[in-house]
């Protein structure tokens, strides 16, 4: 049987990756995309599995709203890697360091 | 308070502002760009139309309507009118800029209200849904914004980095309502009050859902350790955006943490008061001190609205209601002070020149004395000089800390606001005992001239009367409460 916990222990992790991910990612800015986008679906998870075991409909419901606004962040995430790669030529994380001080 | 499923009137200014974002994206869309003032006109008329509207509703009883997602209240109303308030000294000051930059189009003003509407339906949220969906409508509208200059390398630098940072932020919110969610079984904010009225048995993951959400709220803030992303925004982004996001999405984010933790997470007082006391003390001594060592007005105006987050949030979590209502009454003034503060390097900025190196304003007091002084009185204000608002501002969140027992903090705060003069009376000396190394002559128009002197005078107007202001906030929040 697969309790509560089993689930918020998989949010739990896979909320971490995306944590470390957009820390310890020194290469591509595609990469801080896809760990913005993992940790959008750890919290899902979570929603998802309280909705479950609570019997409530309302968690579920926000988790739609969250994949929609997924989705519109990751538009205007791409739209500014766009412009950014036409300035820079480049999408290396460690490139991004014009502003410092 | 008065409940009503599905009662449309209290959401009639959002409605309001969404019709007309939908009609200046059309209008715009259909006319060329010597027309472009019209959408420039039509933003103005929306702001004035949302104020009348929010003017003509306000309300003396909270009203919770469209199935408890939105309230209308005192709190709500007044931070309303603030919030076009700042948006349109924004669009005054910012339009020669845009104009001489290339960027005067309809794309900005469409964005601005966007934001606009974000930050409206945060300050009247009352749910985590209308919370979120509020809160993300004001940031994509912001990171688009701050890109909009698509040819300047560091404008879309600071975009990613402001991207990158701020979706880190909603991730780290959401998972802490989820986990608050998971111990109430609620969403809307008056339920997970009523939930946690009496304590839980599940204290651990209650706490570590308010770290997640205080980490969050931090990141949005500015406070620090969350604060990278200040910085680099501010001095990436055009001064017209900085001036954007340094007003009224602060006023915003004040309504946020004041809905979340002052209404929400109430009764759990003590878990997050020591949060705070961390981020506070931590901003206010990492913002002055690293504002010394800034050589660019917007970068050292960045860690000053770091250190000003950090007395805001002095003022947040003594949990009183006097305490809510000296915070509030520190974010309005704040809001006013960096709108004067970047709308001067705005105002001394012209075509192919950007005033905002510390060096550009040498001598100023030679080429125009009045927009000196203008400068000298926003300088004193975030100094906390006495007779300007900012003094009154810092004594009443320091009156709020000691009423708790905090006096270090109060003492520790005073002291970092004496660090912190150093860099603004800098800005002083420079402008009044330094030659100018710039002689061309200020272009600004003159609707900006007024408005900066309008902006100046009501920082030492406030200062001088500050009661009246102090009166709406105080009232605001115990009618909300």
């Amino acid at each position: 049987m697969i309790s509560l916990s089993h689930y918020l222990v998989l949010g739990g992790i896979l909320f971490a990756i995306s944590v470390l991910g957009i820390f310890l990612n020194r290469k591509n800015v595609i990469i801080l995309l896809m760990a913005i986008e993992l940790m959008l679906l750890a919290v899902n998870m979570n929603f998802i599995a309280f909705s479950h075991y609570l019997g409530d409909i309302h968690g579920q419901i926000f988790v739609f709203f969250i994949l929609t606004v997924a989705a519109a962040e990751s538009a205007i995430g791409l739209a500014i890697l766009v412009v950014l790669f036409r300035n820079l030529h480049t999408i290396n994380v460690d490139d991004l360091d014009h502003l410092k001080g | 308070m008065r409940h009503a499923l599905m009662q449309f009137a209290p959401a009639f200014p959002e409605i309001f502002v969404l019709i007309m974002i939908s009609l200046i994206l059309v209008v715009d869309a259909a006319v060329d760009d010597g027309k472009r003032f019209l959408a420039y006109f039509l933003s103005l008329v929306t702001l004035a139309g949302a104020s009348f509207l929010t003017l003509r509703d306000f309300s003396t009883l909270p009203v919770l309507t469209l199935g408890g997602l939105f309230i209308d209240d005192p709190l709500s109303d007044v931070l309303k009118l603030f919030l076009y308030l700042s948006v349109a000294i924004v669009l005054v000051y910012s339009r020669d800029y845009l104009r001489q930059r290339g960027l005067y189009k309809g794309e900005f003003f469409v964005l601005a209200l966007f934001a606009l509407l974000g930050m409206m339906v945060m300050v009247s949220a009352s749910h985590f849904l209308t919370l979120y969906l509020g809160l993300e409508l004001l940031s994509l509208s912001l990171y688009a914004m701050v890109a909009l200059q698509r040819d300047s390398s560091v404008a879309t630098e600071a975009a990613m980095k402001y991207f990158v940072l701020g979706a880190l932020a909603s991730g780290m919110l959401l998972y802490g309502m989820s986990m608050v969610y998971g111990v109430t079984g609620s969403l809307g904010l008056g339920d997970i009050a009523i939930a946690l009225q009496d304590g839980t048995d599940l204290r651990i993951p209650l706490v570590f859902g308010i770290v997640f959400i205080v980490a969050g709220l931090a990141f949005k803030l500015g406070a620090v350790p969350f604060h990278m992303w200040i910085p680099d925004v501010y001095h990436g982004a055009p001064t017209a955006m900085t001036l954007f996001i340094g007003s009224a999405p602060k006023i915003a984010a004040f309504a946020f943490v004041i809905r979340i933790l002052g209404q929400g997470l109430e009764s759990q007082v003590s878990d997050w008061r020591g949060m705070l006391v961390i981020l506070a003390v931590l901003s206010m001594a990492l913002g002055n001190i690293a504002a010394i060592a800034q050589s660019n007005l917007k970068r050292m105006l960045a860690y000053s609205a770091i250190s000003h987050m950090g007395f805001m949030l002095l003022g947040i979590l003594a949990g009183s209601q006097n305490g809510y209502g000296s915070a509030m009454f520190y974010v309005l003034v704040y809001a006013l002070m960096s709108l004067g503060g970047f709308g001067m390097i705005l105002l001394l900025s012209r075509a192919g020149f950007e005033a905002d190196r510390l060096e550009d304003f040498k001598g100023l007091n030679r080429r125009s004395p009045w927009l000196a002084f203008m400068m000298l009185l926003l300088m004193f204000s975030m100094a906390g000089v006495p007779p300007t608002v900012g003094f009154y501002a810092k004594l009443s969140v320091l009156q709020a800390v000691v009423e708790i027992g905090y006096v270090w903090l109060a003492v520790a705060a005073v002291l970092f606001s004496l660090i912190g003069a150093f860099y603004y009376l800098r800005i002083v000396k420079l402008m009044y005992f330094d030659a100018p190394h710039d002689a061309a002559p200020i272009k600004a128009s003159p609707d900006a001239r007024v408005v900066m002197s309008v902006n100046g005078l009501a920082i030492l107007a406030l200062g001088i009367m500050p009661q009246p202001l102090m009166a709406v906030c105080i009232h605001a929040i115990r009618a909300s409460f």
